[in-house]
Parts: C-alpha cells; structure tokens; sequence
C-alpha cells in the first residue's frame, strides 16, 4: 500500500492518496515509471493534498503533470504541506 | 492491448454506430407534444424534446441547425422523422439529414394539426423503427469510431487518476487511427499555454488561441462578480488544489501525453478526418455532451470525481471514477471504477485497457449505466436571446 502518488518523474511534489500524518514516513510511487519512493511527512498531509518532495525557496517554481503550477511564496522543506500558505498562483 | 474489432452499424456515409435508434426530432418546442406522442405510438422510437427552435437569428440559429441536423446525422441513428410547426425550416433539418443517405422524413403542423400530423408521423415512425430493426451489426475496427471526452463534478480523485486513464486511452485510440474531440473552453483556463503548444501545426494553436481568447471575452463581458477569486473554488481548495493552473492541468490529463490536436472545431462541427480535434464548447455537461453528439461521436468518455450522473439520448456515455466513496455509494452509475490506482494496485496503463475494453463492450451493445437508468439530457447550447 502507498500513502502518495507523483505523476512525473520530474514532479516536486506529490498527492496524498490516503490522510498522512506528520512523523509518517510515507511511501509512494511514481505514476510514470512506477518507481517507488518515500517521504518523510513534517506536518499533516489530508487526502487530495500535496506533499513537497524537494526543499523550496520563495520564488521557486513548483512542478506537478510536470508543469508549472505556481511560485512559492514562503518556504518549504521537503516533506511539508504545500498549499495556499505558500503556493500560489503566477496568475494573478 | 485489448480487443481492437467490435460489432457495430456501418451507415450509408461509411460512417459508424454503436446504437441503432429512431429518433422523433421535434424542430421546435412547440413540436415536442406531437413528437412526444408519436414516440408513445411507436415503441422502439425515441422523442428528442427541446426548448428552441423559434426565433433564433445569426450564428445562434446556425448553431441550431447544426446541433438538430448533426443529432439526426449521427450513426447510432439509424432513421429520422422530424416534425415542426411549418414546413420551411422543417425541410431544412430533413435536407440536412438527408445528406447523409439514411431515410429521414419531415412532417408539419400547420394546416394539419397536431392529431392528423401524429397519425402520419406515426405510419412513417413505424416503417422506420421496424426496418431498422432488421439491420444487422458488422465488424468494425477502432479506427472507425469516434470518440469525445469530457469530465464532471471533478475532484482529486479526477486529476490524479480518472482523467489521466482517459489521456491514456486516447493515446491509444489516436495511434489506431481513431477520431477524438476534447473541448470545454472555459475550464482550460490556467493551462492554454500549453494546450495551444500540443496542437499539431502552430496555426492550429493559434486557432485554438483564438478560440480560447473568444469564449474569456464573454465570460468576462458577462461576469458580475470578480472571478480571480473563484478559481479554484473553495470545494476544489478544501480538496488540495491551490491554484487555477494545477486545476486546468488535471483537466487536461484527459488527452494523454502524447497526441496533438489536428484542428479546432466550431461547437457542433464535425471533425474532417482522424486525429484528435479540440471543440468549442461550454463545460456544462449536457450541453458540452449534446454538442460532441451533434457532431458525430459516438461514444463519450466522462470521468467524475464526486458522480455527475449524466447521459444522452443517443450517446453512450461511459462513467468512470477513481473515488472510493463515488463508486461506491453510486455504483449504479459508474461503468468503470479505476479507484485502484489510488492506492497503486492498478497503473495507468492497466486502468486505460480496462476502459478501451469498456468501450468495445459498450460498442458491442451493453447499455452503459446511463442509458439504463434512462438519463437523456438533451440540451441545446443556446449563444445569445431570441429575436
């Protein structure tokens, strides 16, 4: 069983499948190449949520489909929530 | 890979069915009644009521013949009786029709009334549906079938994993040669960047650019209120999605990862040979679906995150879902369920063969959910007032 999904290898964060806590080491996979992976969670993940699989600073881009998704407004360490509190969307 | 022949209806055009209808197609709402009764009549027929067909002017009215006369034109019809309230434009959707090569027939109803005008069209309806009835299915191959996409009521579930198993599957389809339309203007919306790129020609994408840029103008002409807020939505944001483009781009999982659009059609408009076409059209379900009929398909994939229910008289529309809870709690209503990948006990790959094995049954004959449990929204996208 795994707790989050990555589409691309090339993906820096990926997507709860199932509520992660913060402590889990949560498994995951690569949907692409089916490579397996883990993460250790820092905070808590809910289902449908993103967890960062990478360190970002502010202003870096975060990629998911592998596509650019949005900039990163305040900083993120691998394992952390991703989200509106430091996501948002180069939009507007 | 699965299956890659299936038995349908090759029509006059050459073109192929997966259904075999007789449809009543009324020209305007006040026809409903008549083809309503006439359906009632005739068991094994099917009325198509809706609300326009009176007054409409422009590129509004074109839109309206197009949707009636590609409804009638589509090969899972197998015959057409129309009934309006006079003859002019009555004559006009059967011509339309006609040029397709299968029997169609019009009726009126001035200077007839309803009751005579019901017998007639009844006489004619009976004819049809019993010779209709007597057509057989024939081999066909994918690379007959056309095949539109859209999803509904979307959630996680669809980005991560619904809406990536049709991409896969139109992957595959457009490598067989197949037709497939993908639409929904509004809803790419974060993403057209990269969808203008995965056109097959720059003036393809620049068409659809164009197309794109249209659809926002009147969003934006006609909005009262500020939609930068409004997008994602706060059910989307409480689901994890944070930003438009993240939405958009799950969206657009639908196409796959490797086929480019050929063209870019007008709402209704029938694609002019293989490949994947992008069509204008409204993210409304049954409007989106109604238009993807119009023009030709037949069979509509329709993934759903929280269950849209939707059908079509005369498109199967085929459900799949990837949330647990949907498919589930509304299982009647999925044809489908690839919540496996959720959890890694299916791949994407493994889930696209199921579906393309979904849509040769469903080709083959089995009523989708849908058509079971008798949804046939039909409804006419309608682009601005009546005169």
């Amino acid at each position: 069983m795994i707790q989050f999904l990555v589409h691309e290898k090339t993906d820096t964060v990926g997507v709860a499948t199932e509520d992660i806590k913060a402590g889990q080491v949560a498994k995951g996979l690569f949907m692409d190449t089916q490579d397996p992976i883990e993460m250790k969670a820092l905070k808590d993940i809910p289902l449908g949520h993103k967890i960062a699989l990478t360190d970002f600073a502010v202003g870096d881009t975060v990629i998911k489909y592998g596509h650019d998704i949005g900039k990163v407004v305040a900083a993120i360490k691998a394992g952390d929530h991703v989200h509106i509190h430091n996501l948002k969307t180069k939009r507007w | 890979m699965s299956a890659s022949k299936f038995r349908g209806y090759r029509r006059e055009n050459g073109k192929v069915g997966v259904r075999n209808h007789t449809i009543i197609l009324p020209l305007d709402d006040l026809s409903n009644a008549a083809s309503e009764a006439v359906a009632n009549n005739i068991k094994g027929t099917m009325a198509l009521p809706h609300p326009y067909g009176r007054l409409q002017f422009g590129e509004d009215l074109e839109l309206f013949f197009r949707t009636l006369i590609g409804t009638g034109t589509n090969p899972n019809v197998a015959a057409v009786v129309v009934i309006g309230i006079e003859p002019e434009w009555t004559g006009r959707v059967v011509v339309g029709i006609a040029a397709s090569g299968k029997p169609v027939k019009g009726f009126s109803i001035e200077r007839e009334g309803d009751i005579n005008t019901i017998a007639k069209a009844s006489r004619q309806a009976m004819e049809y549906v019993q010779w209709a009835s007597e057509l057989q299915r024939a081999e066909c191959s994918m690379d007959e079938l056309y095949v539109s996409t859209k999803c509904g009521e979307s959630d996680t579930t669809s980005g991560l994993a619904s809406n990536p198993t049709v991409g896969n599957v139109f992957d595959k389809l457009n490598e067989m040669g197949a037709t497939t339309s993908f639409g929904e203007t509004s809803e790419i919306m974060g993403a057209e960047l990269v969808c203008q790129e995965r056109a097959a020609t720059p003036e393809v994408g620049e068409a659809f650019m164009r197309t794109f840029n249209a659809y926002n103008d009147i969003i934006l002409a006609n909005k009262t209120d500020d939609l930068s807020g409004s997008q994602p939505t706060k059910g989307n944001i409480r689901g994890g999605l944070t930003t438009i483009e993240e939405k958009a781009f799950g969206n657009l999982q639908k196409i796959g990862k490797k086929s480019r659009y050929v063209g870019v059609l007008k709402p209704a408009e029938a694609p002019g040979g293989p490949g994947m076409w992008f069509m204008d059209t409204s993210s409304a379900a049954a409007e989106a679906v109604t238009l993807w009929a119009a023009s030709g398909a037949v069979v509509h994939l329709f993934p759903t995150g929280q269950g849209n229910i939707i059908g079509n008289p005369i498109l199967p529309v085929i459900k799949l879902s990837a949330n647990p809870l949907t498919c589930r709690t509304m299982s009647e209503h999925i044809d489908v369920d690839v919540s496996p990948i959720l959890n890694g006990q299916l791949t994407l790959d493994e889930a696209g063969d199921q579906l393309i094995d979904m849509i040769v049954r469903t080709c083959n004959g089995r009523l989708t959910a849908a058509e079971a449990l008798g949804h046939r929204e039909f409804v006419l996208t309608k682009l601005y007032i009546s005169a």
